[in-house]
């Protein structure tokens, strides 16, 4: 499928890019390929604090878009790696959308998001049972002023720990 | 700037006129040409007893107030009355309402026995010294008394313009607090123009887009309840609800009931594609409309229930398309610049009314069922999800405001482009849904 080939690409790009890029949104630049201890902020790299700082929980979107750029797949190809080092936790994933667009096609393009980034976890050997998805469309931004600073941050997908294995 | 303010002028062709010479009945001909609200007058109606005498002031300003607030009607203050009147069977002294340019004259009569209250009204034709058909009278208790009013208005309006009228009608929309980050929200109910608000649900999860049944007794919502986006059905007089089922790993959203009530049309996603299914109500029983990878969604019956008009990416950009409401081929009907969104369905059937995101800004217009005749009836930095008047008249919509303390509002506006009113509410408003006339 074009999905699965764009994956594959992704995959090898982020192989080369794993190591430059940093999370979107923390200040922190730790990457962390292999599961072992990490520069986070959060001190034990089991917990979900470092999953969230260290590893780095969400990936940002372009207006409109739901696929995955490079900085995006360097933050899943290591949540991939923390899911499977750490197999007591599930996930969900939120998709969010800016404010510019209606609030339906915002939840539609929301759960493509989420989508994008579950996919792509369960590609990279996640367990598909263990990732649940969920749009918010517009509903919950973290930035609010109406400038493409705040949208950018805005149009991302979250990948939120549960404390163990659900259903 | 210019390409805007010519379509929104263009957006005026559909104007009023009033119809009213010497010997002409009296008429408003909602049609193209230029408006002039026609004049008119609402003594306070007779009290029977000094009980009723403030109930028969407020009844007949809510009753003016529902007239002038069309824009078609123009009160005359009771400051400029030349008679007054005292007896609701007294001869009316026309020549004093000519000389104030009364065109228009509503008179009224309460009586209060206990709890219970009754309207008596008139319509005058005053420039043809008479009573436009024969008088009415309502009934109802005495904390019913705002629909009583509305029913007396939405009654002169009809007799006026010769349509129906929507005053008598109640709206459920979501009401807002909070900032931007943290909003609360929460279902609500009240009369048309804001009054007699009522909480149906609490704010403990987020809910969006209710949709009243064609009876008004229903109302189709999405709420977080579950964590997940699921539509839930609520019979308002009970205020009681339940989530329509949906396999587990699917989201649900914006439904719309067909005319019949038996039937919801609505989002489901799944593996990130969102594509559109109805259900039978009562069995549950699902069916898949569309099977394409592109978006689908914001569907709304025609009131025939053969068609159903909804948004789509498929071309690459939100746009609108019509197609059977068994699924099918689907027609495109949006061709201008930008993107199209929230299409409903008019209830006279005539018109689409949409939302159009172009050039940073967002518009509420009108079109005709196959796209042609496009008009924009407003424009702002976001308005979205229009929904119809009973009568097909008057479009309300949610308005947001830009930035940190952007908040939430609800507007209404003539299908003509005119009269963009605020309608006021306790808290911010969104996603308005305006029901049938009540019965």
């Amino acid at each position: 499928m074009n999905l699965l080939s764009k994956i594959s690409m992704a995959v090898a790009l982020v192989a080369m890019a794993a190591c430059t890029n940093n999370s979107a949104l923390d200040d922190t630049n730790a990457v962390n390929l292999g599961g072992s201890a990490g520069t986070g902020s959060a001190a034990d790299p089991s917990s979900p604090a470092y999953f969230q700082q260290a590893v780095g929980d969400r990936v940002l979107f372009e207006v409109d878009q739901s696929t995955l750029n490079d900085a995006a797949r360097a933050t899943l190809l290591a949540q991939a790696n923390w899911l499977l080092e750490n197999t007591d936790f599930a996930a969900t994933i939120e998709g969010h959308a800016d404010e510019q667009g209606t609030r339906e096609y915002n939840l539609a393009l929301g759960a493509r998001r989420a989508n994008a980034a579950r996919e792509f976890l369960i590609s990279r050997g996640v367990a598909g049972s263990r990732l649940k998805v969920v749009s918010y469309g517009k509903e919950r931004p973290i930035e609010i002023c109406s400038e493409e600073a705040c949208y950018a941050n805005n149009r991302r997908a979250v990948t939120v720990l549960a404390g163990g294995l659900t259903g | 700037m210019m390409k805007f303010l010519v379509s929104l002028f263009l957006g005026l062709s559909l104007m009023v006129t009033v119809a009213h010479a010497q010997n002409q009945p009296l008429r408003i001909e909602i049609t193209e040409g230029v408006i002039e609200p026609l004049p008119f007058a609402v003594p306070n109606f007779v009290p029977d007893s000094g009980a009723a005498s403030e109930l028969a002031d407020d009844l007949a300003r809510v009753v003016a107030a529902d007239l002038s607030g069309t824009g078609l009607f123009r009160e005359i203050p009771a400051s400029a009355y030349i008679s007054q009147v005292t007896g609701f069977d007294d001869p009316i002294k026309f020549a004093d309402w000519k000389a104030i340019n009364a065109q228009a004259l509503v008179t009224g009569a309460v009586n209060v026995s206990g709890n219970r209250v009754t309207v008596r009204f008139r319509v005058w034709d005053v420039f043809s010294d008479k009573e436009m058909e024969p008088g009415m009278q309502f009934s109802g208790t005495r904390d019913g008394w705002r629909r009583m009013a509305h029913k007396v208005a939405d009654a002169v309006y009809s007799r006026i313009t010769g349509e129906g009228g929507y005053f008598d009608s109640r709206v459920v929309y979501v009401s807002e607090s909070g900032p931007k980050n943290q909003r609360r929200k929460r279902l609500a109910i009240m009369d048309y123009d804001g009054h007699n608000v009522q909480y149906l649900t609490d704010s403990s999860a987020i809910v969006l887009a209710p949709r009243f049944s064609p009876t008004g007794d229903r109302v189709l919502y999405t709420s977080y309840e579950s964590g997940f986006p699921r539509i839930h059905v609520l019979d308002v007089g009970q205020v009681q609800r339940r989530v329509l089922e949906s396999a587990e790993g699917t989201m649900s959203f914006a439904p719309r009931f067909s005319p019949d009530g038996q039937t919801v049309v609505y989002s489901l996603s799944q593996g990130g594609n969102t594509d559109l299914y109805t259900m039978n109500i009562a069995s549950g029983q699902a069916q898949r409309l569309t099977s394409t990878p592109s978006i689908e969604t914001a569907p709304s019956y025609s009131p025939d229930g053969q068609q159903i008009v909804f948004e789509s990416d498929r071309s690459g950009t939100p746009q609108l398309y019509v197609m059977s409401a068994s699924g099918g081929e689907a027609k495109r009907i949006s061709f201008g610049q930008g993107r199209y969104g929230t299409p409903v369905w008019s209830p006279r059937g005539d018109l689409i009314a949409f939302t159009k995101q172009n050039k940073g800004r967002f518009h509420i217009g009108v079109m005709r069922t196959d796209g042609s005749e496009e008009r924009l009836l407003t424009a702002s930095f976001l308005d979205e999800g229009p929904s119809w008047s009973p009568n097909g008249r008057v479009i309300m919509f949610t308005r947001e405001t830009r930035g940190e303390n952007g908040r939430s509002s609800l507007y209404t506006v003539d299908i003509s482009g005119r009269n963009l009113r605020p309608v006021r509410t306790p808290d911010g408003g969104s996603d308005p849904a305006w029901s049938p006339l009540q019965k």
